[in-house]
């Protein structure tokens, strides 16, 4: 799509919120005088400076669901048990449970009874949002202060406490979006249409 | 019908019920003030006072500020409620609500909007901060602050919400609360800024590009997944709330609006917008802010707030001093448009009266109702429903547990209800 096509869009859509708005008891004038600003503001000053990739590496840390992004390096739960005790057992507990943080391990297969308990082996949907989460948020004291190798290696013994790696599987950019998450097939998106209509099927 | 008599001995001025429980009708609002004056007046309760001419009057003092107070008789009406600091660290998680009990129109001040924080709230140098656009786009683009000042500028009155505002209505029993406690994690503002289609133009946007990731700058580097459609529609960059610019704890320099969006999407301190092909999952789109449902079903990825509305006054702790005529006050919004009626009762929900709505009615804002009310001294529950412009009426409790199950506290929208006392004290109650 050309840039002119995204702008004409953009016109569009203003033009037709404008006369919704119109036929629904909103002042016209109002709603034409926004539609004008959007027609006006599609020609802004145009100062935006180019960055190239390597401009915004530092800051282009997010994961896709399908381990697009992520970092070259691998490490096993192995590795990742004594660091685990270091940076992350003060909040969520020795075990991923019992701490004063979100609770991290167990809960599988409990979600659709009395007492559902979400963790990261429970409801999490996808092994990479975990790896995501760590890298950009965690410690809370101290974030984005982890190695790549650091992040791989405690998404390994999460998962692992979960019983849904191996202690001596590697995770890496090939294998931690291969991890099979139990409850990824009880998300359903809602997304445009209606939570009404999620229920009903 | 009630005689004048009835309401303070005005000749001939008839007050119609029009719902039980006291409800009166709006029209004692739109005759005017002369008649509203009169009947709320109780003759022979309040006895005159000898005027004297106060000390204020007679010995001037007080100068001009640069940043302005408001006055120390005002200064109890406060977010809340702020909680211990987090044991292991000051920052961390946490929310501190508007006291809607206590305010009045649609806007809230800038002191007094809520904040939802998921690791404190930066210091942000704004000479130094950037926003980014890039991913599936022609040109990656970066703007400083000054630069996006200088973009034309766009504004809206819309509200904030957060998607867990009144989840605890959830609870199996009714949680003692007050209208704060228990819904105050909405605030409407006048919101300026620049339109994100212009600058998603100037990037050029690569028709592949279904959705957007906007990433914050705070400590937990918040990211959330938004649909391109809405990021061309009326999706704004805001740098003003309520004519200056953004306060920190709500994203000050920049932050994204997202009108009618859950709260957390309104990404604060917005510092990135990477344009994808599909929604990346992150933590507050999985783990957080997803639906779950009766059998465990997740719903994820339901992004407008559904109609909701709330009476402020009488609420707990703003209870009635005696019978009387008094005027029910609430908010209602819709993440879907506008809000079209109000409707409230004072009998928990066996009859139902429209309320006045006051003030502009505007789109993905909070609109303010108002309802005549005389209060007899005998117990009560009042509620309020409101309809949005697509038809969609507030559900009850019940409705909405039976659709969803109890294990879900987000996006709760259902029907609240305070109960009064012979005493005119308030208290939250399922009914």
């Amino acid at each position: 799509m050309s840039t002119h096509k995204v702008m004409r869009g953009a016109v569009l859509v203003a033009t037709v919120v404008a006369l919704a708005a119109c036929d629904n008891q909103g002042a016209p004038e109002t709603a034409q005088t926004e539609s004008m600003a959007r027609k006006q503001i599609a020609e802004g000053p145009n100062l935006g400076v180019e960055l190239s990739h390597e401009d915004l590496a530092a800051w282009d840390i997010a994961i896709g669901p399908d381990g697009s992004n992520l970092p070259p390096g691998g490490a096993t739960a192995a590795d990742g048990k004594g660091l685990y005790v270091e940076q992350c057992a003060s909040c969520h507990g020795m075990d991923g449970e019992g701490g004063a943080a979100d609770r991290l391990v167990g809960g599988i297969g409990s979600l659709a009874g009395d007492a559902p308990v979400k963790t990261v082996g429970s409801y999490w949907p996808y092994a990479t949002t975990l790896f995501d989460f760590i890298r950009r948020s965690m410690p809370l004291n101290a974030p984005q202060s982890l190695s790549d190798q650091q992040v791989y290696a405690l998404s390994a013994y999460i998962l692992s406490m979960n019983g849904l790696v191996g202690e001596g599987d590697k995770m890496n950019a090939e294998t931690l979006p291969a991890v099979v998450m139990p409850n990824r097939g009880a998300f359903v998106q809602v997304y445009p249409g209606t939570l009404e209509s999620v229920i009903a099927e | 019908m009630i005689k004048g008599k009835d309401i303070g001995g005005i000749p001939g001025h008839e007050l119609e019920p029009v719902a039980g429980g006291g409800l009166l009708h709006r029209r004692l609002f739109l005759r005017g003030g002369g008649v509203m004056a009169a009947a709320f007046a109780v003759p022979g309760t309040a006895r005159a006072e000898k005027l004297e001419v106060p000390a204020w009057t007679k010995e001037p003092e007080g100068y001009f500020k640069g940043y302005g107070a408001r006055s120390k008789y005002e200064t109890d009406v406060m977010r809340g409620p702020i909680g211990e600091p987090n044991a292991l660290y000051a920052s961390g998680p946490g929310a501190i609500r508007a006291p809607i009990h206590a305010l009045e129109g649609m806007i809230t001040p800038n002191s007094l909007h809520f904040e939802i924080t998921h690791n404190g709230i930066p210091d942000i140098d704004p000479n130094q901060h950037r926003l980014i656009i890039h991913g599936l786009v022609k040109r990656p683009l970066s703007f400083s602050v000054e630069a996006l000042s200088r973009y034309p500028m766009t504004s809206r009155i819309s509200f904030v919400e957060c998607a867990g505002n009144s989840g605890a209505l959830i609870s199996p029993r009714a949680v003692p609360g007050t209208a704060q406690t228990l819904h105050g994690l909405v605030s409407c503002a006048e919101w300026t800024g620049v339109s994100l289609a212009v600058l998603l133009a100037e990037a050029g946007v690569d028709p592949k590009a279904k959705w957007m990731l906007a990433e914050a700058a705070d400590p937990s580097s918040v990211s959330r997944s938004v649909p391109i459609e809405k990021a061309m529609d009326d999706a704004m960059i805001a740098l003003y709330q309520n004519g200056e610019r953004i306060r920190p704890s709500n994203g000050y320099p920049v932050r994204l609006l997202l009108p009618g969006y859950q709260g957390n999407m309104n990404v604060k301190w917005l510092r990135q917008l990477k344009l994808t092909e599909g929604p990346s999952q992150t933590r507050y789109e999985t783990s957080r802010y997803s639906l779950l449902l009766k059998g465990g079903l997740v719903a994820q990825y339901k992004f407008p707030l559904d109609a909701k509305s709330v009476i402020v006054r009488p609420s707990p702790g703003v209870g009635m001093a005696g019978p009387g005529l008094y005027e029910i006050s609430g908010i209602a919004w819709s993440g879907h448009g506008k809000v079209r009626k109000v409707e409230v009762s004072a009998d928990g929900g066996q009859s139902w009266a429209e309320a006045v709505l006051s003030g502009p009615v505007m789109s993905k804002a909070v609109t303010r109702f108002r309802m005549p009310w005389r209060w007899g001294g005998s117990s009560a529950v009042l509620q309020s429903r409101v309809t949005d412009e697509t038809g969609y009426e507030q559900p009850t409790r019940d409705k909405l547990i039976a659709a969803r199950g109890s294990k879900n506290f987000y996006h709760c929208n259902c029907i609240s209800s305070w109960a009064v006392d012979g005493e005119g004290s308030v208290t939250h109650v399922y009914a």
